[in-house]
């Protein structure tokens, strides 16, 4: 399995191909619906992500002794963030947003100009995603907007996901989107 | 033990364990699909994570969801809405819980997860008096609930009519258009009539049905037993990567209708089907 680490690297980067299954480790920041929105409507990023992840999530955290401990943390549906993603990518530099359910063509081809690829986690595997993570080193707007929404940053480790859009045009759903078509238009017509 | 901390157990019981009948769908999925298929994998991943939530008591999901109780409606003077919501703002706290709650008008966080209209809770009528009375939980998360649908019949895109052939279209088109989304493999509470509103309480309530049981009406057995074998024949598969599980389970049920509407819900529930049920004066689970 091929291991991605933070900072991660253009050329690595380009060189995944879709239905690969990578490690990630390092630096992960979360963000979802209000840190897009947040984007969209021209506020500043709290942290750098050139080189970066973006991780589609909103976790379970509880403060332990003045310390953050992540309880649960899978991948929340990528698909609400498309109309922001093509130029969150173009303008922070991100090389990997980690979801579930895919983005669509304008994120697939974003993916292919800025050098980035997008990983799928698996869906609802929040206690084993919450094992991956070491340690959390930050966390912005949480006030402003829950910990759900916030934007946090976990060190992870070895987190497990495949490569479901890659920088070459090429995505795993849209294989599986024209067969379940062609089966379903065979089942109207029994 | 009060009545505050058994409903907190539950909620914590809710969010980190999975029920049999699940898991032993999920076994029987991982048995249809190849070793070493990207399915296969997907599918061992959901039952080790099931694993390690259970034997912490965390959440299986981070997205901890919807919370709906079912309470008999015979403990209405002791499953008091005051004593739900005690129970929610505890185990939220405790971290069973995500802050998972918003404010839709303002866009704040609700970090209790209790205010007026949530957690929801149903006072529901006896199944049977002999039964002892019970309080389900059901725990709902936002990626399924987007999935869920409404249609209205006729419908002419989908050369859906107003019997039973209507529903299994609707019923197809709404696993084809959850595809990717909503985590799969899923479960679908179906409801054939109804107003809209209580199309989706109907619905969301076939949720609760064991997968192993069967319909006691004859026609929606049959119709259930072929939309499960129709949907898997999509290839969505687990986490729409493709394979040959893409729903769990079909569950219908029906609701009278007035002449005029012919509504088909669909409430999509994802994998991590987290219901729970705490009996009082017997056992407890389902």
């Amino acid at each position: 399995m091929k291991r991605l680490s933070y900072p991660f690297a253009e050329s690595d980067v380009r060189a995944l191909k879709a239905g690969e299954a990578v490690l990630v480790s390092g630096l992960v920041f979360t963000g979802r619906d209000r840190f897009h929105k947040h984007f969209a409507d021209g506020g500043r990023l709290p942290v750098d992500f050139r080189d970066g992840a973006l991780f589609h999530c909103g976790p379970v955290v509880v403060k332990e002794k003045g310390v953050w401990k992540v309880v649960a943390a899978g991948p929340t549906t990528s698909v609400r963030e498309n109309p922001y993603e093509p130029e969150f990518i173009r303008q922070s530099g991100v090389r990997l947003v980690i979801g579930k359910g895919g983005m669509d063509g304008a994120t697939l081809k974003a993916c292919g100009t800025h050098g980035c690829v997008y990983l799928q986690a698996v869906g609802g595997a929040a206690a084993l995603t919450a094992a991956c993570v070491k340690r959390v080193t930050g966390v912005h707007f949480l006030e402003e907007w829950g910990a759900a929404e916030a934007c946090w940053a976990f060190e992870m480790m070895d987190f497990p996901c495949v490569v479901a859009m890659d920088a070459h045009g090429v995505s795993l759903f849209d294989a599986v989107a024209e067969n379940s078509a062609a089966v379903l238009d065979a089942l109207r017509g029994a | 033990m009060e009545i505050e901390e058994k409903i907190a157990g539950l909620i914590r019981r809710t969010s980190s364990r999975l029920s049999a009948d699940v898991l032993q769908a999920l076994a029987a999925a991982i048995r249809r699909e190849a070793k070493g298929s990207s399915a296969r994998m997907i599918l061992e991943t959901l039952v080790q994570n099931a694993a390690l939530a259970r034997r912490k008591g965390t959440p299986m999901c981070q997205d901890t969801g919807t919370l709906t109780f079912f309470v008999d409606e015979r403990l209405r003077g002791l499953v008091t809405p005051a004593a739900v919501k005690k129970a929610v703002a505890v185990a939220t706290e405790k971290g069973w819980l995500r802050r998972n709650t918003i404010d839709s008008v303002s866009g704040r966080s609700i970090n209790s997860n209790t205010c007026d209209g949530a957690p929801v809770i149903h006072y529901v009528p006896a199944k049977s008096r002999r039964a002892a009375p019970a309080v389900t939980l059901l725990m709902k998360g936002g990626g399924s609930e987007n999935m869920s649908r409404q249609y209205s019949l006729p419908d002419a895109a989908l050369g859906a009519g107003r019997d039973l052939e209507g529903v299994r279209r609707c019923v197809l088109d709404a696993v084809h258009k959850a595809q990717g989304y909503g985590c799969a493999p899923g479960i679908l509470g179906v409801c054939v009539g109804g107003d809209r509103a209580c199309g989706f309480e109907e619905a969301k309530h076939q949720l609760l049905r064991r997968l192993d049981d069967t319909n006691r009406d004859s026609a929606l057995a049959r119709l259930e037993k072929r939309l499960v074998k129709e949907a898997n024949a999509l290839g969505i598969g687990p986490m729409g990567l493709g394979g040959k599980t893409t729903v769990l389970g079909v569950k219908i049920g029906s609701r009278p209708r007035v002449p005029a509407s012919f509504f088909v819900t669909v409430a999509y529930l994802c994998w991590a089907a987290r219901r729970q049920t705490m009996r009082f004066g017997g056992g407890q689970t389902k």
